[in-house]
């Protein structure tokens, strides 16, 4: 919109310029010449026509970010990735536990879902057990940094909700795994 | 059946929203039977010594859409006990009363003989009448008579079946009965039942998030079952009347594993809410929770054997998922199986006597079945993704999930291994297989 009205400006501009040339003097001396005479009147352009009508979408300013959200911080990372037929959470994601569990205690009306997951590989049900151990492995590792027995519930979706699809060794990969939640979200 | 039908529903705000949804899975699911077709069974492997059976078209079945006796026959058949004849054409129609050339079966090597008749009543009902023979000893062995509604053709058909099959192997049949399990098309769970045959098939339950474990209650008339649409798993109880659904387990924590007692008055279910997964018992209604055993490993998958005295189940308490029992009021626990280091999913038989469970041979899962007073094992599969092995209610097949060419597909094999079935629908990953009890009369 801004930049229509510098064009409009811009053109008005040099309208005037064309119209009104500035009283420019003849050098003296030079013989005095009948004023030029006048061409075909373009025809003229209106300057500015009605006010354009402003859009104003529905919504609001956006909140300051909330930590959990931002991408710069580590409480914006969820998950936590484990080794095939492993529960332990690997040391490269001690920070991220650790970080969430001081979010917890800085805020104690904060709860908190972790939820489970394993490879495809094997019985549903066994599955939903260790998806349980590894939510159960993160959610140890929050109490003993600050997080309330009250705040956290570690549960498990075993092999039923894989992140990604497929009968690979990346995929399974990608599947061993908790993540965090908050509630609200 | 009533068809009920669950999305996320987080908060009861959202309960227009979840309206307009679950009546929109409600049209979907009324709508699947005619956009799929059914279960189709294929049999890729029979008994060694199949009874050579004719089964002559009944006089006055063009009367009803299908004909009875090709239903009674495709169930005889795909028992992989018998071998359907085929039966010569005839001028004059059939019935159970038509004189019998047994000279002429016997030189055609039918060992047994079916001969019947559907007639309409003035009210509307039909009537069948059948005889079954012995064509060897040249005597009619059995025969009945039911009066049906246009709408039960297929149901009577099974009970034709299922007598036939009892007279001439002396043990109850299956064809009256039904099976559970889900089918997962796209985003979409459902949980189906269909007749034992594949057909018939109905939508119990329809969500977008997974549904797993099925189990009949004795009864037939509910299905407990794990459903993770609140972010969570957490076990229901479903009447199959009325669709009506009861939480059963919804503890904090994961609940899930359902095993109905043999008096369908109590679960056994698998909880986390003291830490770890541990067996418990829940009355069917949700009510009086206490705690079944206590392991620092993982416990699940819990299956009451069929006089009511064991719990079996799975645990990795000695270091890799093996199979225990422990009696069903607590106590000592002991380790039923020792060979190999992947042994899940246990289902007892109906007679007890046998236990069959999922086994890992390097890297296969395939179905095993125990001899629990021999201890010998046998391996009856030789797929490698077998899951959920389930027992036909006379102990005869045994129902599973596999994966074949990357879809779940259901498989049934004979106890001694030698007759094998593949079930599969047009379209969707099946899985989870349950078969229901025998229906009372």
């Amino acid at each position: 919109m801004r930049g229509i009205f510098m064009l409009v400006a811009a053109s008005a501009l040099l309208a005037a310029c064309s119209s009104t040339p500035m009283g420019e003097q003849p050098a003296a001396g030079v013989e005095e010449r009948s004023p030029a005479k006048p061409g075909p009147v373009p025809a003229s352009k209106p300057v500015a026509q009605k006010p354009i009508p402003a859009v104003v979408l529905p919504g609001k300013p956006p909140a300051p970010m909330s930590p959990l959200r931002d991408p710069n911080n580590i409480l914006s990372k969820r998950s936590v990735f484990f080794d095939y037929d492993k529960y332990d959470v690997k040391d490269e994601y001690k920070a991220l536990v650790q970080a969430h569990a001081q979010y917890l205690r800085s805020n104690p009306g904060a709860k908190m879902l972790i939820q489970g997951n394993t490879d495809e590989r094997g019985s549903r049900e066994y599955n939903l057990a260790l998806g349980q151990r590894r939510a159960d492995a993160m959610k140890k590792m929050m109490l003993l940094v600050g997080g309330k027995e009250e705040q956290i519930e570690s549960v498990s979706l075993g092999e039923e909700k894989p992140r990604a699809q497929g009968s690979t060794e990346e995929a399974y990969a990608q599947n061993r795994r908790g993540d965090i939640l908050y509630s609200g979200e | 059946m009533a068809v009920a039908c669950v999305g996320y529903n987080p908060d009861v705000n959202s309960l227009s929203r979840s309206v307009a949804k679950a009546l929109f899975a409600a049209i979907l699911a009324l709508m699947a039977p005619l956009a799929f077709a059914q279960l189709s069974i294929e049999i890729t492997g029979a008994g060694a010594n199949r009874i050579p059976i004719a089964v002559v078209p009944f006089a006055g079945e063009g009367a009803m859409s299908s004909r009875i006796s090709a239903i009674v026959r495709a169930d005889l058949e795909r028992s992989g006990l018998f071998r359907a004849l085929e039966v010569p054409a005839s001028n004059a129609p059939i019935t159970e009363a038509s004189a019998v050339n047994f000279d002429e079966w016997r030189s055609r090597l039918a060992d047994a003989l079916v001969q019947g008749s559907l007639a309409a009543l003035p009210d509307g009902r039909f009537e069948v009448r059948f005889r079954l023979f012995d064509v060897p000893k040249q005597v009619a062995v059995g025969g009945i008579a039911f009066t049906l509604q246009p709408g039960q053709l297929r149901a009577t058909a099974h009970r034709l079946a299922d007598y036939i099959y009892e007279k001439l192997t002396g043990e109850r049949g299956v064809f009256s009965t039904r099976v559970a399990y889900v089918v997962k098309r796209g985003a979409r769970f459902e949980l189906q039942i269909a007749d034992a045959d594949g057909g018939g098939e109905e939508t119990a339950l329809a969500s977008f998030e997974p549904i797993i474990s099925p189990a009949w209650s004795p009864d037939g008339r509910h299905l407990a079952y794990v459903s993770f649409e609140n972010k969570k798993p957490v076990v229901y109880v479903h009447s199959l009347l009325d669709g009506k659904r009861q939480v059963a387990a919804n503890f904090k924590g994961s609940n899930s594993a359902p095993a109905w007692s043999p008096d369908g008055s109590r679960l056994a279910v698998v909880l986390s809410r003291d830490g770890g997964s541990q067996l418990f018992m829940v009355n069917a209604d949700g009510s009086g929770v206490r705690r079944l055993a206590s392991s620092s490993g993982i416990d699940t998958e819990p299956q009451f054997s069929p006089d009511g005295q064991w719990i079996y189940f799975t645990s990795d308490r000695g270091g890799s998922p093996q199979i225990y029992r422990i009696p069903a009021g607590g106590g000592d626990t002991q380790r039923v199986t020792f060979e190999g280091n992947y042994n899940v999913s246990p289902r007892v038989s109906p007679d007890g006597k046998s236990l069959a469970y999922i086994a890992r041979n390097g890297g296969k899962f395939q179905v095993a079945l125990l001899d629990l007073s021999s201890r010998q094992t046998q391996l009856l599969t030789d797929s490698d993704r077998d899951e959920s092995p389930s027992f036909s209610p006379n102990g005869r097949m045994i129902l599973l999930a596999t994966v074949i060419g990357g879809r779940g597909v259901l498989s049934a094999v004979s106890s001694d291994g030698r007759v094998k079935q593949r079930i599969t629908t047009a379209s969707g990953d099946v899985r989870e297989p349950a078969w229901g009890p025998f229906i009372k009369e």
